[in-house]
């Protein structure tokens, strides 16, 4: 799907954009997960949505600089719009159903991308962190239409496609999520590696210089946000999808939180962190739950805790082959150069 | 003809500060022309009222006779209008490479484009490279910026406002800070710049403003003091005063 001729002189560029061999076979074990875990479809699904959502908050954290503390309204908008749409049977096609509420989630991101365009992180934080309580609020509050704190429920999914129906062992969910997720990294892979996505870098680098060679960052920063609220939406009615129901805890401060974690352990910028992460993440999750079932966020904690400390450029240097593909050439140039001893 | 830039009245206040005092400037098209001035003249801060990082309090700033005033910073650069910074301003984790393929493909209205791969364009790439050759960043382009000496930097700081393809060229300081044997390939691509370039050169070392400008402005306390030729400018006696006045209370 890409012109993969070698182009000497773009160098770094163009090493970026081609398929490194370890992708692919991140991708073929994502896909063998499958078939090969057939009892572990509804943590694979779960994980799935939670890469798909760290996924879109990389978009705009790891490419353009923004952070968020309130990404879960866009998630839980794009859950609750799924749940209505199949709940009142308006759009029955799941699929036609996911990609108009990632759609109600990007308008929604667009309309609020204007209060992230001005101000520091902090400011940024308050607002994002502000315009998903809001939500979580009118949620609660409209019960007649949203099911307030019961949830939305008597939610029946009709047949993929017409086709594929959702069973109990949530084999068609997993599918779903899964080709889901691959074909938004595609997009996503595609649009960090165009002008646009080397706009988005700039300005997270230096936003005054890029206004001085001609960048629009506004229109660029409503842009990605609004992209990736479409994400986060689509993640949200993925949920609802696979588990026919939709709560308020879709728009929770812990959701959003437990979010930028993800991003944490598995590093920003390169869109494979939000991937790893999130399989990090549900996997801890699962296994100190089982563990401790009232103490795992103790654990989840002190995990948290440790990765600052310890530095997170240190502890996901594990991701380093995975970052330097992402990054190109010339970290492993840097690389070699430190080696040698005669860096900065 | 119509000057390449033009500004008229132009007043800067900042509470009680008057940073920029009713400056009326020319300068003409092809200009080599500098902007001279002690410290805290304002001559940063006419700058950034140029380009649009600060909006004055009254006056208006005409390009190539297009108001210009309102605009936002990146339409002016749009319109031909570019400057370098005083302090570098670069983006420290993308490689050169990558810096000037942003000013190109700004430049080329790509900006917005999502879709397609930045590298599979080659004739763009292509031209990128050149730059870089021309401002002896070749060897380095896949460097992050970040890891290069000083010296490039600047380089790049000058190769990303060129890679603009400006029409009215703003020079803040382009070799503040720069070591002796990387400051004569500065001044080289300086003066190197093609005739219908205008530049309007801000400077302090005054070897430099001699050697390059055909007219001067001098700034003092926020306003045009005297303007001129160079041999003007260097016979004025209360330009000297004023220079002298500054380095006898240094």
């Amino acid at each position: 799907m890409k012109p993969a001729a070698p182009v000497p002189f773009t160098g770094g560029l163009a090493t970026r954009a081609r398929w490194h061999p370890l992708e692919v076979l991140f991708w073929l074990a994502a896909f063998a997960s499958y078939y090969f875990l057939p009892s572990k479809h509804l943590i694979l699904t779960e994980i799935a949505i939670l890469a798909l959502f760290a996924l879109s908050l990389d978009l705009i954290l790891g490419y353009a600089g923004i952070v968020s503390l309130g990404h879960a309204a866009f998630f839980g908008f794009g859950a609750y719009v799924a749940g209505l749409l199949a709940k009142h049977q308006l759009v029955t096609e799941p699929l036609l159903a996911l990609l108009l509420a990632g759609l109600a989630a990007m308008l929604l991101g667009f309309v609020t991308s204007f209060l992230v365009l001005r101000g520091s992180d902090l400011t940024r934080i308050m607002v994002t962190l502000g315009v998903a309580l809001v939500l979580r609020e009118i949620a609660n509050r409209y019960a007649w239409l949203t099911g307030g704190a019961d949830g939305l429920q008597g939610i029946s999914m009709d047949p993929l496609l017409g086709l594929f129906r959702f069973d109990m062992f949530g084999r068609t969910a997993h599918a779903y999520t899964l080709i889901v997720l691959f074909v938004l990294f595609l997009l996503a892979r595609r649009i960090v590696n165009s002008p646009f996505g080397l706009a988005l870098q700039a300005i997270k680098g230096n936003a005054l210089r890029a206004a001085a060679v001609g960048v629009a960052v506004n229109a660029r920063l409503v842009a990605v946000y609004s992209m990736a609220a479409f994400y986060a939406g689509i993640a949200g009615a993925l949920l609802t999808q696979t588990t026919a129901f939709a709560s308020l805890d879709v728009f929770s401060f812990e959701r959003s939180a437990d979010l930028l974690l993800v991003l944490i352990i598995g590093g920003t910028g390169y869109l494979y962190g939000g991937l790893i992460g999130a399989i990090i993440f549900k996997l801890m999750q699962d296994y100190l739950s089982a563990l401790t079932p009232q103490y795992w966020p103790f654990w989840i904690g002190l995990v948290l805790v440790v990765i600052v400390l310890v530095g997170r450029e240190r502890f996901s240097s594990w991701t380093l082959p995975l970052r330097r593909l992402a990054a190109g050439s010339h970290w492993r140039a840097e690389r070699a150069r430190r080696i040698v001893g005669e860096g900065h | 003809m119509v000057p390449a830039l033009q500004t008229f009245g132009l007043d800067k206040r900042f509470g009680g500060i008057v940073a920029a005092n009713d400056v009326s400037l020319q300068v003409q098209k092809g200009a080599r022309h500098a902007l001279i001035g002690p410290n805290g003249a304002g001559k940063t801060t006419l700058v950034n009222l140029l380009t649009g990082l600060l909006q004055p309090t009254s006056g208006r700033i005409l390009l190539d006779g297009k108001d210009i005033t309102r605009l936002r910073p990146h339409k002016r650069v749009k319109l031909g209008l570019t400057r370098t910074f005083q302090i570098n301003q670069l983006f420290f984790e993308l490689t050169p490479l990558e810096t000037v393929a942003l000013a190109v493909c700004e430049r080329q209205e790509l900006g917005g484009d999502w879709w397609r791969l930045l590298a599979s364009r080659q004739a763009l790439m292509a031209e990128v490279v050149s730059i870089l050759e021309r401002f002896g960043l070749a060897d380095v382009m896949e460097e992050r910026t970040v890891t290069l000496p000083y010296g490039k930097q600047r380089l790049l700081e000058i190769a990303l406002a060129i890679a603009c393809q400006p029409s009215v060229l703003l020079l803040d300081e382009p070799a503040a800070g720069v070591p002796e044997d990387e400051r004569q390939a500065i001044l080289a691509i300086v003066a190197a710049l093609p005739s219908d370039v205008t530049v309007l050169l801000i400077e302090h070392d005054m070897d430099l403003v001699f050697k390059f400008a055909t007219f001067i402005s001098v700034l003092v306390n926020g306003a045009l003091f005297v303007q001129g030729t160079p041999e003007e400018i260097a016979r004025d006696r209360r330009v000297r005063e004023v220079y002298l006045g500054e380095a006898a209370h240094a």
